[in-house]
């Protein structure tokens, strides 16, 4: 294979698990911290892809949308919590698998009450626009080397927030052992608020910045949701670090799988989650 | 475990006679409906040994039904029927051996982890039949003719007819209830019970427990597999959504909704859930939505499903559990 080719692959499969981390890692937070399964979170995905799509026809430009939508994500995430997610706290995972495939349900059916079942497409941000001419067959698109540029920024920002700020070292502590974090004197419950908020926030900037890439379209967060727990299964539950491997991991799997066994691609990844299993029940940086 | 109050026994034993009588006065459509709700009544059965018979949650179990349903139509001549003598037995042998392997990794795990690597092999398998062109893709397959049922080469079950597809439903619906109920009761089900409430303990008694749980999940798988051959000889169709994670979410909320502490519990589900979704389909395009404030309710409201309603001794019964 052209070595060029093989290297905007690679591109392609770390610009897909860095999107991948974004949502993933709310997930693992909010499993590592609340010890709730939310199976709703690919829902935040799909409303900010739906967001992306709406606000950019409404305001002609994506930089708009995601000003707009971002703190209305957020606003629902934080709505979401103290309304439907501070019940299950108590509650066993089998209550949390189904309330929140309720929750789906609703979400789905809203979505498809207001944009119906068509296919949309977002247009990226104009100076993102087109890509740079490789060689006369190849080329890659400049909106996708932004959104890797994007996500990376957001890496760093939140290992910078997790690794070197106070609140970041009660959302590690949070994760390792909430009784005792309570017990110091720290308000795990406002702490829980803003861990899923964010989660849901990243989500949804996820899906407003992945909207030019793919379209939009009804079942989006669904698909997402279940890679999504491929990669935190693999990362190991409630780890970032984790998360962050396995997250460039699976896409670079599914990129690979797509190029080289296209006929069995969906079935690559998880066939990378079985062989790490059986290496590892509890995931790479899981604790057993 | 079993918790069924005496009243629900009995009203399931007049259901079962006044199904049995059904066929003889009810429309084509409600002996389809209930053709098909006795199907999945079975289904619900099968997650439910799992569920409150070891304690293990899995999200994908209705990778097994799609898998029984897809290898019947994959399986069957074009030209003629199948006997049922070796389809059956094809599809038992292959739902086991895909719960085989599935279980194999995933009862390595608990709690959360097995949640999510059931869902995620389901995804798995749905992915694989949705893209795999010999199973005719996103459309799925037909199956031209549905199984024979022959006895030295004379036919003895017509599957054709409506009422004989009902009986056969109901008896095997009827059959997977005892069978479970017999395998709860053998030593194989106390060791069972025994893990879903204390694992280490029953470990330290020298039981291998993770061999106990992959041989309940095996069964499961299997049990699950001749819901799907019932669900591909009525509908004489299948598609990959047969796989797909909404109705493993479905089927557990049969399992809930019915309720945990009675062994009557999917079934009860299986045929409340199926009739207030037919309701709601009825009246409205967006009947999913409701479905989902449903569910949500029930599992808020209803900690003990439908079948916790009829117990009135709910509360030193917890007790006893301690």
């Amino acid at each position: 294979m052209d070595p060029l080719f093989v290297a905007l692959q690679i591109l392609n499969g770390i610009q897909y698990g860095l999107l991948l981390f974004l949502i993933a890692s709310g997930l693992t937070l909010v499993f590592g911290i609340l010890q709730v399964i939310n199976l709703a979170h690919g829902s935040f995905y799909m409303i900010g892809a739906y967001l992306a799509f709406w606000l950019t026809a409404r305001t002609g430009s994506l930089w708009t949308a995601i000003a707009i939508g971002l703190p209305l994500a957020l606003v629902l995430g934080l709505i979401v919590e103290r309304v439907m997610i501070r019940l299950l706290y108590a509650r066993d995972h089998l209550t949390q698998v189904l309330l929140t495939y309720g929750l789906i349900l609703v979400f789905n059916e809203a979505q498809r009450l207001l944009f119906g079942n068509d296919v949309h497409g977002v247009a990226a941000p104009e100076i993102f626009a087109g890509s740079i001419r490789l060689t006369d067959t190849l080329s890659y698109p400049i909106y996708r080397l932004a959104v890797s540029g994007v996500c990376l920024a957001l890496v760093l920002v939140m290992y910078l927030v997790i690794q070197k700020t106070r609140l970041g070292m009660h959302i590690r502590a949070g994760a390792v052992d909430r009784e005792t974090v309570q017990l110091l004197g720290i308000n795990i419950q406002a702490l829980s608020t803003f861990v899923f908020a964010a989660g849901a926030g990243l989500a949804a900037l996820a899906g407003m910045i992945a909207a030019p890439l793919s379209s939009v379209y009804p079942g989006i967060g669904e698909h997402i949701l279940i890679i999504c727990f491929v990669v935190v299964v693999i990362g190991g539950i409630g780890s970032i670090k984790g998360a962050f491997i396995a997250a460039l991991l699976v896409g670079l799997a599914d990129t690979f799988g797509k190029v080289l066994i296209p006929e069995f691609s969906s079935v690559t990844v998880y066939a990378v989650m079985a062989v790490i299993l059986l290496w590892r029940p509890q995931g790479l940086f899981g604790r057993a | 475990m079993d918790r069924t109050p005496r009243l629900l026994t009995i009203l399931a034993l007049l259901a079962v006679v006044v199904l049995a009588c059904l066929p003889q006065f009810a429309e084509r459509y409600t002996i389809q409906l209930l053709t098909r709700i006795m199907t999945m009544a079975i289904l619900a059965m099968s997650l439910g040994l799992l569920v409150s018979g070891v304690g293990l949650v899995s999200l994908g179990h209705a990778a097994f039904f799609g898998l029984g349903a897809y290898v019947l139509a994959l399986a069957s001549p074009a030209n003629e029927a199948a006997s049922v003598w070796w389809a059956l037995p094809l599809v038992i042998g292959a739902s086991a051996l895909a719960a085989l392997v599935i279980g194999a990794l995933a009862v390595r795990t608990s709690g959360i982890y097995f949640i999510m690597l059931t869902l995620a092999f389901g995804q798995m398998l749905f992915y694989l039949f949705h893209d795999a062109k010999f199973a005719g893709g996103s459309d799925g397959r037909y199956l031209n003719f549905r199984p024979a049922v022959e006895f030295m080469g004379q036919e003895i079950l017509t599957l054709n007819d409506r009422p004989t597809l009902f009986y056969v439903s109901l008896a095997l619906m009827v059959l997977t209830y005892l069978a479970i109920g017999m395998m709860l009761r053998a030593p194989f089900g106390r060791a069972i019970l025994g893990i879903r409430v204390n694992e280490p303990r029953m470990k330290a008694l020298g039981y291998n427990t993770n061999r106990y749980k992959l041989t309940a999940f095996v069964i499961a798988g299997a049990i699950a597999g001749i819901a799907g051959f019932l669900y591909a000889t009525q509908y004489r169709a299948v598609n990959p959504a047969l796989f797909g994670w909404r109705e493993s979410g479905l089927v557990l909320m049969m399992v809930i909704l019915g309720g945990l502490r009675s062994r009557l519990g999917p079934v009860i589900g299986a045929f409340a859930l199926v009739l207030v979704e037919e309701l709601f389909q009825a009246l409205t395009d967006h009947w999913l939505m409701a479905m989902g404030v449903f569910v949500i309710v029930v599992v808020l409201l209803l900690p003990d499903g439908l079948a916790g309603l009829f117990d009135r001794k709910r509360d030193a019964a917890e007790a006893d559990d301690g």
